[in-house]
């Protein structure tokens, strides 16, 4: 796909006409919008404090301190513990990798039954199930925290996990199932044949072509999950808190000096995870787009 | 020999931990030995974490188990979600910041947990002013501990830009104006002010407790009567919130509280209308009281309070209740009432703890306290939930950050301030 | 029966997800209605009582604001995240040796939560410390941008900050939808003469319909959904003029104490949300019905 579809015209579209020129500043020029907050974040967090009130929020710092960093990962106060971010981090992943796993795992085996076994009704079933992408979590805090109290799984890890699966499987089953769609029902029917039953044709055949898919939907709810404080600050308790409630405390105390340079440092550690994955892992989120997943 | 009895021991202590560290992940903290609390507050930034920080340090050497959950941001906006969300689960916390009428809110709901027994070994009775041990109960039982008392309407100045301008503080919002104006001729901003919709509460209050003195506020903001909310009076309340709006500098909106402070500590504002907690920031800033800055109560006759306090909820587990009833205990003892508002700039709630560590401004609030609770002058702020539930007062205050950041007219304010209130019912 | 059980065996492994979807979103659904009718304060009550927080929403100033506000947002959030996707997308397209690096930087923005950027947007818009004190450091004493702070332009504000976020995953749905078009059709346009607009304009972006339809309605949820970006831009600020019907309710159910006003402006919000997202999922499965 990196060969130029205007073929015909190739030697002309690595020339450096003017319009070539025009395309690079315009890309450019986004580049630079795109970064700016960034930048402002990351020199924000390397200068101090007196830096900060008196210079300019580009300017690169001439303090550069890494002591803001250090003071978010172990010592920055969230309530009464001055232990920065470290404890919290070990949280989110607790919650994070076991709500990815199962969600990705349920919408693949969804995904599967919905396209490669129809039954009546299937369609709607599907439909119904991909509604719930839509649907605002501020408005499922109070019955949730409700059946959370009477499963026995208020402000526990488990609860969190749980509360993620659920609002995660209409996602992943919209993307493995439109991807299994573009897999042939020849495919399936041959194995059959062979003698295969329901889940060897999964496992030995779905499986190993899923994987562009795999990495969106991971990516995808990697993000959403880590991200996610409506849900961390509603059903967590004290000690069991996700990062991004911890991130809140840092950043959102009314009172005393706000210590810009910390609150950013924090803001990146907290976002450190799914930044790294993007970076890494982002050609193949739009290789698995490409492959039929999502572009309708 | 024994080193197969270690292994054994060893291996069994591993099963133990593996166990414990299964069960305490599934489960809430299970019944140890001691008294346990799991604390839900707000109290997030460094000056107040250290003045919670002494509560949990009183509470652990009287054999407590402390369980911190801080949930910062609005004022305890996401901390109020946090309980209703465990309260639902049917799983709350132990003790939760709370004041004023939520707890009595709370109370109704049977949710809270009754103190008599502490309240009676304690004697609250006798060591809490009654305006103060009204808050706390609810049918007549104590269902929360009051933590201090912070006078809300007070007014913060710079003594160098005063003199540089030739004012002096005002005793009345005529005078505060007249000032005003001297200020801006001379360059100064008159008011240093965060726009944010608490703060513009904050100020409104202090101008309708002046302008219309004691009993008006009584009747307008905490009974709600119609008739003084959309009233001449109010109407000049508004006129009065419509000058300040010129006095503050344009880049007020959205401004943090203590940016705000530090504007008048470093010369560029003469005034701040805040509550005593401004206090902590000249002090982390090693200002003098009196010197480097000057408090003084906002024109009138009143003394508005904030009274910061934890309610007990009703929780299962033997060593749930006895934490509850030992926090509540150390909260009222006179220890912790010196140490936490010498950190936090409020005074104790407590009478009779020893004020002699404590600064002018201090002694000004308790002695005003006084002299205001007989004559009917200590008044509930309604800016900071002490006189209204958050309906009321949340409709309250949209209609006043409406008026103060847009150019409605007074009189519409007025007419919007009495429908929004009966809305709001 | 076990060859029925084997046969029945997609049904069982489905029906775990579809069961949970049935209790945690329409059974959630349901019960927010049902609290809609009643005179819930700060916990639920039970007892039906018509339609009085309905009355009591429609009278305040504030929902009409919040309503008004999400129809400014999402027209113009969607409206710029598809222009700037499909701009960044075709210019993507051409080509480029950096293509993966600059991809990467369009995209980036979506992993980031909001209590991360807005900290980072909340300084850029501000008035004392941000753009506009760059500016007028470069020279120009009179650049005014304080949209932050403006109730008139306050909401302008977060569209742009919500397009930063999400019109990188619109260039890679679009990217994903362009590169997927059929050569050969490109191919015999060029030979045929056509030019690069023409070719452009003429056919890919006409066969791109689907995605156009995905990409609506990925960002129509953004929009209806958006509220960490409220919250930690301006509060709902300044007084209520950002205010919207995901901060409105929350605000009502959570500070205010009142959860039946909270659910019926929630009610209304999901009545919104069917009304957008049920004829598209018709369109959608009525054509691929039988794939």
């Amino acid at each position: 796909m990196t060969e130029s579809r205007f073929s015909a015209a190739g030697a002309a579209g690595t020339r450096m006409t003017f319009g070539r020129w025009l395309l690079f500043a315009v890309l450019g020029l986004f580049v630079l919008v795109y970064l700016m907050p960034l930048y402002v974040m990351v020199g924000t967090s390397l200068k101090d404090l007196e830096e900060i009130r008196s210079g300019s929020m580009l300017s690169w710092p001439e303090t550069l301190t890494i002591a803001p960093w250090i003071k978010a990962w172990g010592s920055a106060c969230v309530g009464i513990q001055c232990e920065g971010l470290k404890g919290y981090f070990w949280i989110s992943v607790q919650i994070t990798v076991p709500a990815v796993a199962i969600s990705t795992l349920l919408g693949a085996v969804n995904g599967y039954v919905l396209t490669k076994w129809r039954f009546r009704f299937d369609n709607i079933i599907f439909a119904l199930m991909l509604f719930g992408c839509f649907i605002p979590f501020q408005v499922v805090l109070l019955p949730m925290a409700r059946l959370l109290g009477m499963l026995g799984l208020s402000g526990t890890i488990s609860g969190l996990v749980l509360v993620h699966i659920v609002y995660g499987i209409g996602f992943t089953t919209l993307f493995f199932r439109n991807f299994y769609i573009g897999v042939p029902n020849e495919l399936v029917k041959a194995a059959t044949i062979d003698g295969a039953g329901f889940l060897t044709i999964f496992i030995r055949i779905m499986l190993p072509l899923s994987i562009p898919i795999i990495v969106v939907t991971v990516i995808w709810q990697f993000t959403q999950i880590w991200n996610d404080f409506l849900f961390g600050v509603s059903f967590s308790a004290g000690g069991a808190q996700p990062i991004t409630v911890a991130l809140n405390n840092i950043v959102n105390s009314s009172t005393g000096v706000k210590e810009y340079n910390l609150d950013m440092a924090s803001a990146i550690i907290a976002g450190l995870p799914t930044l790294i994955v993007y970076v890494f892992a982002g050609r193949y989120f739009v290789r698995g787009l490409t492959s039929g997943s999502v572009k309708g | 020999m024994s080193k197969d009895k270690l292994k054994v021991r060893k291996d069994s202590t591993l099963k133990q931990c593996v166990l414990a560290t299964f069960v305490a992940a599934a489960l809430p903290l299970s019944a140890s030995a001691g008294p346990t609390a799991e604390v839900l507050h707000w109290w997030t930034s460094g000056g107040e974490s250290k003045a919670v920080k002494s509560l949990m340090q009183e509470f652990s050497d009287n054999g407590g188990t402390w369980t911190d959950m801080p949930v910062a941001g609005g004022g305890g906006d996401a901390a109020m979600t946090t309980l209703r969300a465990r309260v639902l689960a049917g799983d709350p916390p132990t003790a939760v910041q709370l004041k004023g009428p939520s707890i009595q809110e709370w109370a109704e709901e049977g949710a809270l947990a009754y103190l008599d027994d502490v309240g009676r070994d304690e004697g609250w009775d006798a060591l809490l002013p009654p305006q103060i041990a009204k808050h706390m109960k609810f049918e007549g039982h104590y269902v929360g501990s009051p933590v201090n008392v912070h006078r809300v309407d007070w007014i913060w100045a710079n003594p160098q830009v005063l003199a540089k301008a030739g004012v002096s503080m005002p005793s009345s919002w005529d005078e505060f104006n007249a000032a005003a104006e001297k200020l801006m001729a001379a360059g100064i901003t008159p008011l240093a002010h965060g726009g944010q919709s608490w703060q513009d509460a904050t100020v409104f209050e202090t101008v309708v407790l002046g302008v219309g003195g004691n009993d008006f506020y009584q009747q307008a903001l905490v009974d709600l009567d119609p008739a003084a909310l959309n009233s001449a009076t109010m109407v000049k309340v508004f006129d009065q919130m419509r000058k300040l709006r010129g006095y503050v500098d344009p880049n007020f909106p959205g401004r943090d509280w203590n940016l705000a402070t530090a504007m008048v500590m470093n010369g560029e504002a003469a005034f701040q209308i805040m509550g005593d907690w401004a206090k902590g920031e000249f002090a982390a800033a090693g200002k003098v009281a009196g010197k480097d800055y000057l408090c003084a109560p906002t024109p009138g006759h009143g003394y508005l309070y904030n009274v910061d306090s934890f309610a007990m909820f009703k929780v299962k587990g033997d060593d749930k209740v006895a934490g509850q009833k030992l926090l509540a205990k150390l909260i009222v003892g006179e220890n912790f009432q010196k140490t936490f508002n010498l950190f936090k700039g409020s005074i104790p709630a407590r009478i009779g703890v020893p004020m002699n560590e404590f600064d002018y401004c201090a002694h000004r609030s308790a002695y005003d306290m006084q002299a205001t609770m007989t004559v009917g002058g200590l008044l509930p702020s309604y800016a900071h939930g002490m006189a209204l539930r958050g309906a009321q007062a949340g409709a309250i205050t949209d209609v006043v950050t409406n008026h103060f950041n847009s150019d409605m007219s007074s009189a519409d304010a007025a007419k919007a301030l009495a429908k929004a209130v009966a809305q709001s019912m | 029966m076990f060859r029925w059980l084997q046969s029945q065996l997609p049904k069982i492994v489905l029906a775990p997800s579809f069961a949970a979807v049935i209790v945690f979103v329409y059974g959630f659904i349901g019960w927010t209605a049902y609290v809609s009718f009643t005179r819930s304060k700060l916990l639920p009550r039970y007892q039906f009582e018509g339609l009085l927080q309905y009355r009591k929403l429609w009278q305040m100033d504030r929902w009409y604001v919040a309503l008004d506000n999400l129809l400014v947002f999402s027209v113009l959030f969607i409206l710029f995240c598809m222009v700037l996707g499909l701009l960044l997308a075709v210019l993507l397209d051409q080509r480029i040796r950096v293509e993966g690096a600059l991809r990467t930087i369009y995209l980036y923005p979506m992993a980031l939560s909001f209590i991360v950027t807005g900290t980072a947007w909340k300084w850029l818009l501000n008035p004392g410390l941000g753009v506009q004190k760059v500016v007028r450091g470069f020279g120009f004493e009179n650049f005014e941008f304080d949209w932050l702070v403006d109730p008139e332009m306050a909401i302008y504000t977060i569209v742009i900050a919500g397009v930063w976020q999400s019109s990188g995953f619109v260039m890679a749905m679009f990217l994903a939808g362009l590169r997927s078009i059929d050569d050969e059709i490109i191919k015999a346009a060029y030979i045929d003469g056509a030019s690069l607009p023409r070719i452009y304009f003429g056919i890919i972006i006409p066969s791109m319909r689907p995605v156009f339809l995905s990409a609506f309605i990925v960002l129509a949820h953004l929009a209806i959904k958006s509220f960490d970006l409220i919250i930690v831009l301006t509060r709902g600020g300044p007084g209520y003029a950002t205010d919207m019907p995901a901060t409105f309710m929350y605000a009502m159910a959570f500070s205010r104490g009142r959860i039946g006003l909270a659910a019926a402006s929630a009610t209304i919000m999901m009545v919104t949300v069917i009304a957008i997202v049920v004829p598209y999922l018709y369109s959608e499965l009525r054509n691929k019905g039988n794939d």
